[in-house]
């Protein structure tokens, strides 16, 4: 029987189609693997399924009742659950106080039935299996992430959901992490609920789901059986072409040294030494938690050097704050391109000549047409889709903002550019 | 990168001229002009002497201070903090103008020089307080709102100080006109026109909304938020200093607090109004210049048609919440919980 179904979804923002008439199944007692590029209509599907937005055309229909879903609370309330990325856990407060947020058992008078609620969450983790990886007591700020995705999952099971989404829900999360959730979902499964699973990591994406959907420019282009498929097959559906393509890659190294780590330690690496040439890609590799972000944060200006020293091109540089690292000639792309980098209500053109004004101005006048002459010639080698140069940032898909963001160092021709997680959130073909 | 196969991109967008004209003006200051042809019409019908030439200028002598604090408010707004202190600065400005003016033996660029410098130093404290201290911007200067009102009134000893209406320029100041323009206008009208040119044409405007619009992604691009910071306090003190210089030409002598009490709240009002962001980085001085002029025009209607300046205060207050709201309502702003 099917549970949780979308009929004929359509949705368009400010003219732009994000999704183009998708219908499609989330049977019980399965995990659906949604994928697609980025701006394929994941997110918003997702969004769709969970209230946040409503379709121009089409239905969401759970056991064939058709659902108005006009806010979250809607969702919820039908038994649908999303599981963000970043749940929002309140920090001062135990894990038993986060699951039950607003439902709290109580004694006579208003007093918190403290008792109940340890025995309630003990007794929901024991049937989980989980009663080992959280305790009810542990406060919200001390937990990691895998485990503020537990207490969101917690909270969805205690109201009696049916689906549960997960939005690239491993993007955050170290392997042994990954493997508890994996777990998880593999018992909501086993329990009969519907499960939609969105990620980027095809190797996630065999190991768990029965059913692969794909999406393209908004539209639907197949569901697969994951026993019946493999990587190539999905890839090819997601990018409309062939991969062999998309991993031809120039090397290019000549050889000058640009970048010379020497023994870096900070408060959270220690150590590190490493050497980049000109022209040359060094990937980082490290699970979370390594200290990979960590190190690009000092690299950068943005934490504190202890010991070792940094050279850009043989000089020595002192990294006390960003714009040591700006001057010395890095750039730098990081992890949370909304929080971190982006101006998200100001132009395209805003964003990219941020870096570059120094360059651009006269007697501290910025040159506009000299601005917008460099925007465009960056907004078109990056193949930024916008309508204009003009377009507020935040409308654009987060693969497109990225670019933005690679858009902006790549203007100033900065001599090593740092890159942290580039691929979060965007699709192989980005 | 894969190049070939993606669409041409930036063909801007072809839009019919008067929705072209919506979007130069902007639909907040569109609805600022609508409001202020309704004010003036109502109170026009209501007092014939309301919409002429003469009552005009009035206006624009009365909306000159807290037109000058109104544009500096604007600037620290974009950069995502806030002043609560200029009207007290104004005080100061105002005392430390005629006093120094008087122990000068009446030279009345020292007294202003006297009054512009202190207002630096005023400004430089506030932002020291705020960057290094790490105190919240609306804490550190509703401290500096009690404190530096304290000092006017020390160093006056709580009453008007001077009189500085024999002097040339004072008299220029207070009285003048330029091209028909009473001086004071000119003023506020230059020091708009300098911050305009600086927030919308400089590298300097540039990264201030780059600051108030993502103070991480500003320091990440190398900003010196620290500052910048500090300067744009030091900006409010030197234009605070500017309206304590015209209310002492206005008034004839420095004043410690009456004429100044009150305009951290109309220069607020009339930035978010004119649709200044609250939490920064948007904003604009066209959009609080006709604010200041719709506050204006406001205050003197009702002032001619003789409603208590209790319900005036009553006025202005509802007023600066419906500006807030209405700003939220645009944003898009999550109705839940505390507001950001």
């Amino acid at each position: 029987m099917t549970e949780l179904s979308v009929a004929g979804i359509s949705k368009r923002f400010a003219g732009v189609r994000a999704l183009n008439d998708v219908t499609l199944e989330f049977p019980s007692g399965a995990v659906t693997a949604l994928m697609g590029e980025n701006g394929a209509g994941k997110s918003t599907l997702i969004k769709i399924i969970n209230g946040d937005y409503l379709p121009d055309e089409g239905q969401v229909v759970l056991d064939g009742r058709p659902l108005g879903l006009h806010s979250p609370a809607d969702a919820r309330q039908a038994g649908i659950r999303v599981i963000p990325q970043e749940p929002e856990i309140v920090p001062h407060v135990s894990v038993a106080e986060n699951v039950y947020l607003g439902a709290l058992p109580r004694k006579a008078g208003r007093a918190l039935d403290r008792a109940t609620l340890n025995r309630r969450v003990r007794a929901d983790l024991e049937r989980l299996g989980f009663e080992r990886v959280i305790r009810p007591e542990t406060l919200g700020s001390h937990l990691t992430p895998a485990q503020r995705q537990l207490v969101e999952i917690l909270r969805a099971l205690t109201t009696d959901a049916k689906v549960i989404a997960f939005d690239e829900p491993t993007s955050s999360l170290s392997e042994n992490e990954v493997e508890a959730l994996f777990t998880l979902i593999r018992r909501l499964r086993e329990d009969g609920l519907a499960v939609i699973y969105v990620s980027h990591r095809m190797q996630e994406i065999f190991q768990l789901a029965d059913h692969i959907a794909v999406l393209r420019d908004g539209g639907l282009v197949g569901v697969r059986d994951a026993a019946d498929t493999d990587e190539n097959d999905i890839v090819r559906m997601m990018v409309g072409r062939d991969l062999s393509s998309m991993f031809a890659r120039e090397h290019s190294a000549t050889g000058k040294v640009v970048l010379e780590v020497d023994e870096v330690t900070t408060d959270d690496v220690h150590d590190i030494s490493l050497t980049v040439h000109a022209g040359e890609v060094v990937a980082l590799a490290g699970l979370v938690g390594a200290g990979r972000s960590e190190l690009a944060g000092a690299l950068v200006g943005d934490l504190p050097i202890r010991s070792g020293e940094v050279k850009v091109e043989g000089k020595r540089v002192r990294l006390r704050q960003p714009r040591d690292a700006v001057r010395a000639g890095m750039g730098y792309a990081p992890e949370e391109r909304k929080a971190q980098a982006l101006l998200l209500e100001r132009t395209v053109r805003d964003n990219t000549s941020l870096v570059v004004l120094d360059r651009l101005r006269r007697f501290r006048f910025v040159r506009r047409g000299e601005e917008r002459r460099l925007t465009r010639e960056f907004v078109d080698r990056l193949n930024v889709r916008t309508p204009s140069i003009e377009h507020e940032v935040r409308k654009l898909s987060g693969g497109n903002q990225q670019k933005v963001v690679l858009a902006r160092w790549l203007a100033r021709k900065p001599k090593v550019l740092i890159l942290d997680e580039p691929t979060r959130g965007i699709d192989v073909g980005a | 990168m894969t190049t070939a196969t993606r669409e041409p991109v930036d063909t801007p967008p072809k839009e019919p001229a008067p929705r072209r004209i919506l979007t130069t003006v902007g639909p907040q200051n569109v609805s600022l002009i609508g409001a202020l042809v309704v004010v003036v019409a109502i109170f026009s019908w209501l007092n014939s002497g309301y919409f002429t030439w003469d009552n005009i200028q009035v206006i624009g002598e009365a909306a000159t201070v807290a037109g000058l604090l109104a544009v500096v408010q604007t600037v620290v707004i974009i950069c995502g903090a806030m002043d609560i202190s200029v009207g007290s600065q104004t005080g100061v400005a105002s005392v430390v103008s005629a006093m120094a003016f008087t122990s000068t033996g009446h030279n009345p660029l020292l007294g202003m020089a006297a009054a512009i410098g202190l207002g630096v130093v005023i400004g430089i404290l506030n932002g020291l307080i705020i960057v290094y201290g790490r105190v919240n911007p609306v804490i550190a200067t509703l401290a500096g709102l009690a404190a530096y009102k304290g000092v006017a009134q020390l160093i006056s000893g709580g009453r008007a100080q001077g009189f500085v209406l024999g002097d040339d320029l004072f008299i220029f100041i207070a009285r003048g006109r330029i091209a028909g323009i009473p001086v004071q206008v000119v003023i506020l009208i230059l020091v708009a026109i300098a911050v305009h040119l600086m927030l919308k044409y400089t590298d300097i405007g540039r990264n201030i909304y780059a600051i108030g619009g993502n103070d991480t992604a500003a320091r990440l691009a190398g900003i010196n938020i620290n500052k910048y910071l500090i300067a744009v306090y030091a900006l409010a003190g030197i234009v605070s200093a500017f309206a304590g210089i015209v209310l002492t030409a206005r008034t004839g002598s420095g004043q410690p607090t009456s004429g100044s009490e009150g305009l951290e709240l109309q220069s607020i009002t009339a930035a978010a109004l004119g649709g200044c962001a609250l939490k920064g980085g948007k904003g604009g001085i066209g959009g609080t210049l006709l604010a200041v002029l719709l506050l204006g025009a406001l205050n003197n209607g009702l002032n001619v048609v003789g409603v208590n300046t209790f319900w005036q205060n009553v006025a202005q207050g509802a007023l600066l919440v419906v500006a807030v709201i209405i700003q939220q309502r645009r944003s898009g702003e999550r109705a839940v919980g505390l507001p950001t």
